[in-house]
């Protein structure tokens, strides 16, 4: 009962030892991000770059405050957010009761396997950029299309890691649930859902940034409102600065959605990478 | 009356020729525990998982209290040789898993839980994440999770095989302790002979190609650990240490794989 603080006393040891003389991987990126800014902040000072090309950061930054409060194309940053948000959201929830109940039926039943690997494995390379057109055909440009598009980004990925946390269930795992009674339902509830769930995340993860990068994409093509549109629409009459500003909220928002999972991830499944 | 029966089982791997067991019978009743000892391919592992139900016999029949077993089950506990606790619960909930299966109220299960864990000596441990436990601790608790629901019989899959030899001593010793208190029939396969003669009320040796009993051995051992002998004194008794090297010799010369009985 001794040796697990004493192992973590080492371990802390250790680390610090190598923070001592040398600078932490954190504080290179900040510098990397402020020399970038930096060097930004210079060539539109200096004149070097057209602003009609690259708007000084400053520029961008009150172009932001005005588009927060008055808007842009009708509607303000906020709203352009908000929707975006809305649809990769409702995308996100939907992949997620329909997907993860298909990758245990592919984990765990024969049949199910036989009908969704195959449906999965031929959609999936397929950019989904180039089924847009179909869905519009189908479907029209309204909001359902958007999020049907996005929706079947985010199901892969989500499906196929679901099953393979199912099919990488330790079996003496089962068999030890099924000796203490369980049933079979209670076994899908108790073990192997929960045994599943760091492979879940990642497969939530991943498919969340495949669906931004497509929503993003979708709305460049047909909407109304939303951050693509934004972009695009300002680049359709040369307001560059929208468009760096566009540019970096949806990175920012891209960057905010992995963090969340992350944390989401070390919260839910604290025992990931312990040997379990 | 004997609690378990197997009564001229026999099983096969699909398409081998060669059964993994042939003819095996054999009976577990209250305050026995037997071993099974055999080197790897004597089909110990497939006999513990047929009386646990996770293979069913080609031939023969298995009945716990005259009922046919079928499938695993409460009635039968199992620890396993790896810990297979499940690290989103913690200690306490484990111990109550198969507790909360059957639907036992939560305040009920924690006391349940609570009198196990005074048992396997980790009172203080209920509130611990299982990934925080050393290995016989996490042995000690797969115990207590396989005692909770208080099974008929106890199944034990070479419980003690991936630990140090300290630690295997004193879950040797906890193990006849709680056998004792429970009086439960206990049936625990091995491949360490010292093991083997220092628990076995009943000792059944077994040879592969086909798996089956070639003897059986009454022994006094662990009886006598449990009514208060030293393990010390009965390890250097003349006839501990005379049975050993018996059953060592009857072990290499029915078998050829060495190193695992070793």
């Amino acid at each position: 009962m001794s040796s697990t603080p004493l192992a973590l006393q080492s371990a802390t040891a250790r680390i610090s030892e190598q923070t001592g003389w040398q600078i932490s991987t954190r504080t290179i990126s900040l510098l990397t991000a402020a020399s970038l800014l930096l060097a930004w902040w210079a060539v539109t000072y200096f004149g070097l770059i057209d602003p009609l090309f690259l708007p000084a950061p400053a520029a961008v930054a009150e172009k932001g405050w005005l588009l927060a409060t008055t808007g842009y194309m009708d509607s303000t940053l906020w709203e352009h957010l908000g929707s975006s948000l809305q649809r990769i959201g409702i995308a996100l929830a939907l992949a997620i009761v329909t997907a993860i109940p298909v990758g245990i039926a592919i984990g765990r039943n024969r049949i199910a396997r036989g009908i969704f690997d195959p449906l999965i494995e031929f959609y999936r390379p397929i950019p989904p950029l180039a089924y847009l057109p179909l869905i519009v055909i189908w479907c029209g440009i309204g909001e359902f299309s958007k999020v049907l598009l996005i929706y079947l980004a985010i199901f892969a990925p989500i499906a196929i890691a679901t099953a393979t946390g199912v099919r990488t269930v330790d079996p003496a795992r089962l068999r030890a649930a099924q000796s203490l009674g369980a049933t079979r339902s209670q076994l899908i509830r108790h073990v192997i859902l929960p045994s599943a769930l760091p492979d879940i995340l990642t497969g939530v993860r991943i498919g969340l940034g495949v669906g931004w990068s497509t929503l993003v994409a979708a709305e460049l093509i047909a909407a109304t409102r939303g951050l693509g549109f934004m972009v695009q629409s300002a680049a359709q009459f040369l307001v560059t600065d929208v468009v760096v500003l566009g540019i970096l909220i949806i990175a920012v928002v891209a960057f905010a959605l992995e963090l969340g999972l992350r944390a989401l991830q070390r919260k839910l499944v604290p025992w990931h990478g312990q040997g379990h | 009356m004997a609690y378990l029966e197997l009564d001229h089982v026999s099983a096969h791997y699909p398409g081998a020729a060669v059964p993994v067991l042939q003819d095996i019978s054999l009976r577990l009743g209250p305050n026995q525990l037997t071993v099974a000892l055999g080197p790897s391919g004597s089909g110990k592992t497939s006999l513990l998982n047929l009386i646990a139900g996770f293979v069913s016999p080609s031939a023969g029949r298995i009945s716990l209290d005259s009922q046919p077993v079928q499938g695993p089950g409460a009635d039968r506990g199992v620890v396993f040789q790896d810990d297979v606790l499940l690290p989103w619960q913690n200690v306490q909930q484990n111990i109550a898993f198969g507790l909360e299966l059957a639907g036992i109220s939560r305040p009920a299960r924690e006391a349940r839980a609570q009198e196990l864990l005074r048992l396997v000596g980790l009172a203080e441990f209920g509130e611990r994440r299982v990934w925080e436990l050393s290995g016989g601790q996490k042995q000690r608790v797969g115990l207590a999770r396989a005692l909770a629901a208080d099974p008929r019989v106890l199944l034990m899959d070479e419980p003690f095989g991936a630990l140090d030899a300290f630690t295997r001593e004193q879950m040797q010793a906890l193990l006849l302790n709680v056998w004792k208190r429970t009086a439960k029939p206990v049936f625990l396969i091995t491949h360490d002979i010292e093991e083997a003669v220092f628990l076995a009320t009943e000792l059944l040796l077994l040879a592969p190609n086909p798996g089956r009993i070639v003897e059986r051995l009454s022994l006094e051992f662990g009886r006598r650990f449990a009514e208060g002998e030293s393990a010390r004194t009965i390890k250097s008794d003349p006839v501990f240490i005379e049975t050993r090297e018996y059953v060592l010799s009857r072990v290499f010369s029915q078998q050829n794989t060495l190193e695992e009985a070793l």
